[in-house]
């Protein structure tokens, strides 16, 4: 065969180094989810502490994209870093810290070395083992915050905590007005954080490493220690959510370290969209405002109707809402 | 300095009863053409795992221009310059033929450990994965998806990321396995130009592409060494036709 040898001239050189390596630049359409938040604030202004729960679970479920998407670590356990968290908060809140970004800090900090030292002992495995024990880690801590009830007040929870304002001026207050801004700056930096990571040098090794880890380990990669590195900073990003929810809703159970928690986050990730980083500012609000209508509409039976289109989505929309939009786009342009 | 590029010895592996690595002293010359044979299951490809570090070995040892590595984990061995391909291609189909080599360079160099600054922003590595595919041929196609690419370019591939991460002794395994005749000498040639300095071992079923380029053979038959030479001295060696008689060739 003739081998096509292309002339790879200067010019063909540069525009494609330049389109590569310009991957990183932000796109218009990455304005349009914090000028939709924005615009809601104005629009929906009895629905602000509905939204502020809203951007820590978005925050919550950009964190688990780190891993499935990017890391491809499946995990049916990260409700453990949200809990950790959530507690952290919880329990300084109860015993007189009540100030909520020295508690966001803690909770980053406990949640990092839960997943840390979780992650030392789970990543040595894969599919099915692996999901078993993120699984089981996640029971632990849940059966351990059970257990240890004065401190934790076991079932009953952490109730009527008290949070400072935040620097001292903006007081957490009744409507959520406070909560609304303040889940959405530190949304706003956790995005900020995962985005800069995926698209660093560190970030497209995880790809590499979710494509294909032989592979990795063939080119010198240190593929272990590159997985606990993105663990334990998901697990951070996770425990800040955590906190964010406790500060919010003045309030920690053990739902916070609930198999279901951690299952639930996996539909609304799949629903908006897995490996894509706008999955989750798409799926979460898909998935509570659906919450929300169908608890209404339907009180008793409204998960029903939540498995339905979760089944809907499974078969039909494969890659979610994003990849559905994808090859959409992809379609007109190819005509 | 040892003369040695690579060395094991009495290199042994079994799995339970099944021995694949029986004894073994091999030699890998530096800047050697060095092919290895052998029929189905004679466990040339157990011996790459062994040396590259994906398996343990039960006794023996492996040295690398003198040093041993018996210890050292696979990333280590890359490191010091101990590189393979694998038999299948086994690259990030989905990603983009530049975004693989750039991806090896990342590692070679360690700015795979860097987390803040954007992968465009290390530009100098990008340039040296666009400059390594121009000789083969693959520029044309940089920023297409790998399985987009017809296998033979997909081999292609696999031998740039290699030599992205500037190999002292390269391992290739089967290299124009699974890829269509018209395609093979495109490899070969690849082989071939391949830098004089780097040492080369390779798995071979295609006996035009092993007379044509090893200077030294080695025949491995059930786990064990049965005779090594030259290719003159390979074609005429009795044991070896022997082995090949009734072998349906690959």
């Amino acid at each position: 065969m003739t081998v096509s040898v292309s002339p790879g001239s200067l010019e063909d050189r540069k525009a494609v180094i330049d389109a590569f390596a310009r991957r990183h630049r932000f796109k218009w359409y990455e304005a349009i989810p914090w000028v939709a938040a924005i615009a809601s604030y104005f629009a929906f202004d009895s629905y602000h502490a509905l939204g502020a729960q809203m951007f820590a679970t978005i925050l919550f479920a950009l964190s688990l994209d780190l891993l499935i998407g990017f890391a491809g670590i499946v995990t049916l356990g990260h409700a453990a870093f949200f809990g950790v968290g959530a507690y952290a908060a919880g329990i300084m809140a109860a015993n007189g810290w009540q100030e909520p970004l020295s508690q966001l800090l803690v909770a980053a900090v406990a949640a990092s070395g839960v997943g840390f030292a979780s992650g030392l002992i789970v990543l040595r495995t894969a599919g099915l083992t692996l999901l078993m024990q993120t699984l089981v880690v996640a029971a632990l801590l849940q059966e351990l915050a059970n257990k240890w009830s004065s401190v934790t007040g076991g079932s009953d929870g952490l109730l009527g905590m008290k949070i400072d304002p935040i620097f001292g001026v903006f007081r957490f207050d009744l409507y959520g007005d406070t909560a609304y801004v303040y889940c959405l700056v530190v949304l706003f930096i956790g995005w900020l954080i995962a985005r800069n990571i995926v698209y660093s040098s560190f970030g497209r090794s995880l790809t590499g490493i979710r494509e294909n880890p032989n592979r990795m380990h063939a080119i010198g990669a240190p593929v272990d220690g590159r997985k606990i590195a993105i663990y334990t900073i998901s697990a951070a990003l996770a425990g800040v959510a955590g906190a964010m929810i406790a500060q919010t809703t003045a309030l920690v159970g053990l739902n916070t370290l609930a198999l279901s928690k951690s299952g639930e986050l996996i539909i609304m990730l799949v629903i908006g969209g897995v490996g894509q980083l706008y999955g989750a500012f798409i799926g979460v609000p898909l998935y509570m405002i659906a919450q929300d209508r169908f608890s209404q509409i339907d009180p008793i039976f409204w998960y029903f109707w939540i498995g339905l289109f979760m089944i809907f989505v499974v078969v039909f929309a494969r890659g979610g809402v994003l990849g559905v939009c994808g090859r959409l786009l992809e379609r007109r342009s190819s005509r | 300095m040892s003369a040695l590029a690579l060395e094991t010895r009495s290199l042994c592996k079994n799995f339970g009863a099944l021995l694949v690595a029986n004894d073994i002293h091999f030699q890998l010359e530096r800047g050697a053409r060095h092919a290895l044979i052998g029929p189905n299951g004679a466990g040339k490809t157990s011996f790459v795992n062994l040396v590259t570090g994906v398996l343990t070995p039960s006794s023996g040892a492996i040295c690398l221009g003198g040093d041993e590595i018996t210890g050292l984990t696979r990333a280590q061995r890359v490191k010091r310059g101990l590189v393979r391909t694998f038999q299948i291609s086994a690259l990030f189909r989905k990603l983009t033929v530049l975004e693989n080599v750039t991806l090896a360079i990342a590692e070679r160099e360690g700015t795979a450990n860097d987390l803040l600054r954007p992968a465009g922003h290390h530009r100098a590595l990008i340039e040296e994965a666009y400059d390594l595919l121009v000789p083969l041929g693959l520029a044309s196609e940089a920023l297409r998806p790998v399985t987009e690419l017809a296998y033979g370019r997909q081999r292609m591939i696999e031998i740039a990321m290699a030599l992205a991460l500037k190999p002292k002794v390269l391992l290739l395994d089967e290299p124009a396995a699974g890829v269509p005749p018209r395609e093979t000498g495109a490899i070969i040639e690849t082989i071939e130009r391949l830098p004089p300095d780097i040492a080369v071992l390779f798995i071979e079923h295609d006996m035009e592409l092993v007379f044509r380029v090893a200077q030294r053979i080695t025949v491995l038959v059930q786990g064990a060494v049965l005779v090594e030479g030259s290719p003159a001295q390979i074609a005429e060696d009795p044991k070896v036709r022997q082995v090949y008689l009734g072998e349906s060739r690959h």
